[in-house]
């Protein structure tokens, strides 16, 4: 994209009724071009399933949304709110946008219900009794509520990966990311994630998921962004992606991940 | 693959578990069979150490018991000349504990280590009740309480006592949970600083960290106690007793901050990513999930610290203050009770001191990681 276009695009008021504008971000991790010129527009509710080989910078752009990652130059905005260095401004995005990791990353020092009463409880400041309140209702939503009281490292792959997800949701995000939620499971359990996610984008979540689970993206993606060696190579709707991909790029992809 | 294996049958019943056979049950004798008896080499060891063991504890038994005197006076000591000579430590005793500390006021040293003691019991007793009041009594109330009773304030009608006369075990006592209490806050905040993304403050904390570790503590004490007033005036030197006391917690607190730093590096990226993702900020997400599990792996290492940091208390001695160590060797050449076992005795009594205090707080380590261990454990 042209320096002509970028200074365009870049005055230009954020849009209310988008969840997420990226908006020509670029990332590089030392000389590396990780991210090149990316932008993309979320609308309220809907849900994106990101896909590509591995090092195209999928997780690095969703990373980015909630500032895990920073971004060197170009704009994201969250919620209306521009993701930039103030830490005020990116802990006040943070919450409200839930993320979901490959490994988890439950604190094992916790229980599954002071893992989800933790954060509201000290960010948002609810009373205790309040929280586990929440807590107890979303551990009942993604069915693991007879865990509440087990540590981490007592559950299995797919009950953790649950209890994550309910962790995250306790902070009633606007937005949930999810970062490759179901590689790190054995197969049998990634089903169980799954069904949790879709119920979940059934109810009008917006979501951005890094995937693989190709039967997922059909099922619930209203667009599939197709990522190769940091840029968006093509955007489309899951049928039109895997039915008839238009870039080359992208049936090479499909090729080798549906033998 | 072969045909046969092609059409092996189904298994459609559950093989039962079975117990083990009798020569892997598990049970005394098997042990012994494993681990002692194992190889004739291991059997020769085996024996050889345990010969070895009760030469040593018969002779260890023989001096502090079996031979040694326990009534009477010097005389039976030196008449005896073979054990230990116990009414020695018997009238040595509370020198050894209070020093030339008055013995009208000493009443006021007892309590206030009889409630240091049932509030360290408190906040180390996990199942306690309340030990959040425990620990607010025994870091802010404590300090203070103990100040008043053991230096005394003339005002209240406990005359003040010189520190000058403050010795033994008080002194040791005072020295170590000055030096466990702060090194532990400052070597984390050193920890902290030094993993800081802050090059001024990260500067600063590995110069002090780097500066204090690779100075011998004697140099340490040297200074504080001979350097300081030369280039401080008077009236702003702090009392003799206090300087070793800054220094010692300064010079551990360097050590546990590398302690501290050694367990945060364990912690996995992930969970500084998890506590940001929820908006949690830098200072709770350091004090609800970084640190109680880097302190958790790293519980060992704390407490040989401790340790360290209790035994490093006699180097006071050097500056003329007279701690345990310093009170028994100044017992010990007591001309009145010149003999030869006095020494031994001594020595002893002082071993089984340390010894006492630092089994204790090995013990308790251990007991903590087991119960942390439980918690979370798959």
């Amino acid at each position: 994209m042209t320096q002509a276009m970028y200074a365009a695009t870049k005055g230009t008021p954020p849009n209310k009724a988008m969840a997420i504008e990226l908006r020509d971000v670029n990332k590089w991790f030392g000389s590396y071009h990780a991210l090149k010129n990316v932008s993309l527009s979320v609308p309220q509710g809907q849900r994106i399933v990101i896909c590509g080989p591995s090092g195209s910078g999928k997780s690095t752009m969703i990373r980015c949304v909630n500032h895990l990652e920073e971004h060197q130059s170009g704009e994201i905005i969250v919620n209306g709110k521009a993701v930039t260095e103030d830490l005020r401004k990116i802990d006040e995005v943070r919450s409200n946008v839930g993320m979901v990791f490959q490994h988890f990353n439950l604190f094992p020092h916790l229980t599954v219900l002071e893992n989800c009463t933790l954060a509201p409880v000290w960010v948002r400041k609810m009373p205790r009794s309040a929280a586990e309140e929440l807590a107890r209702h979303y551990l009942e939503r993604v069915r693991i509520s007879e865990k509440a009281n087990s540590y981490p490292g007592q559950l299995s792959g797919g009950q953790q990966q649950r209890a994550a997800i309910a962790r995250a949701l306790c902070m009633s995000p606007k937005i949930m990311l999810f970062d490759e939620p179901t590689s790190a499971l054995d197969p049998e359990m990634v089903k169980e994630v799954l069904e949790t996610m879709v119920s979940l984008a059934s109810e009008g979540m917006t979501m951005l998921c890094v995937t693989h689970e190709m039967g997922f993206a059909r099922e619930v993606a209203d667009r599939v962004v197709f990522m190769d060696r940091g840029e968006i190579v093509e955007t489309n709707t899951p049928h039109q992606f895997f039915a008839n991909p238009r870039s080359e790029r992208a049936r090479q992809f499909l090729a080798q991940i549906l033998k | 693959m072969t045909d046969q294996s092609m059409h092996s049958p189904i298994v459609s019943a559950l093989i039962p578990a079975m117990a083990p056979p009798a020569d892997i049950r598990p049970g005394p004798v098997t042990w012994m069979k494993k681990n002692l008896f194992s190889t004739p080499s291991s059997c020769a060891l085996t024996i050889g150490f345990v010969l070895l063991a009760a030469w040593l504890l018969h002779h260890f038994l023989s001096f502090a018991i079996f031979n040694a005197v326990w009534s009477g006076g010097r005389e039976a000591c030196r008449a005896s000349g073979e054990g230990a000579c116990w009414p020695f430590i018997a009238e040595k005793f509370d020198y050894l504990r209070y020093g030339a500390y008055p013995v009208s006021e000493r009443w006021r040293v007892d309590l206030a280590e009889l409630l240091g003691a049932v509030l360290v019991a408190w906040l180390l007793w996990t199942k306690a009740p309340q030990r959040k009041l425990a620990a607010l009594l025994f870091f802010l109330v404590y300090p203070v309480a103990s100040f008043v009773l053991v230096r005394g304030v003339a005002s209240l009608g406990l005359p003040v006592i010189d520190t000058t006369l403050w010795g033994g075990l008080l002194i040791t006592l005072l020295m170590s949970i000055v030096g466990i209490v702060f090194s532990l806050p400052i070597g984390i905040i050193l920890a902290l600083g030094r993993r800081s993304e802050l090059p001024f403050i990260k500067a600063v904390c590995v110069t002090f960290i780097e500066v204090v570790r690779g100075v011998p503590f004697i140099t340490v004490l040297f200074m504080a106690n001979f350097m300081m007033p030369l280039f401080v005036p008077e009236y702003l030197t702090p009392d003799r007793l206090l300087r070793p006391l800054i220094a010692i917690a300064l010079f551990s607190s360097a050590y546990m901050a590398e302690v501290v730093r050694a367990g945060l590096q364990a912690i996995p990226k992930g969970q500084y990513e998890a506590a940001n993702a929820l908006g949690i900020s830098y200072f709770n997400m350091m004090r609800l999930i970084v640190l109680p599990q880097a302190l958790t792996i790293v519980i060992p290492s704390i407490v040989s610290t401790f340790i360290g940091l209790f035994k490093d208390t006699t180097l006071v001695a050097i500056v003329g203050i007279a701690d345990f160590l310093k009170a028994v060797e100044t017992a010990r050449v007591d001309p009145n009770w010149a003999g030869p076992t006095i020494s031994s005795t001594g020595y002893l009594y002082a071993g089984l001191v340390y010894w006492g205090f630092c089994f204790s707080m090995s013990r308790y380590s251990q007991s903590m990681e087991r119960q942390l261990a439980r918690g979370h454990k798959s």
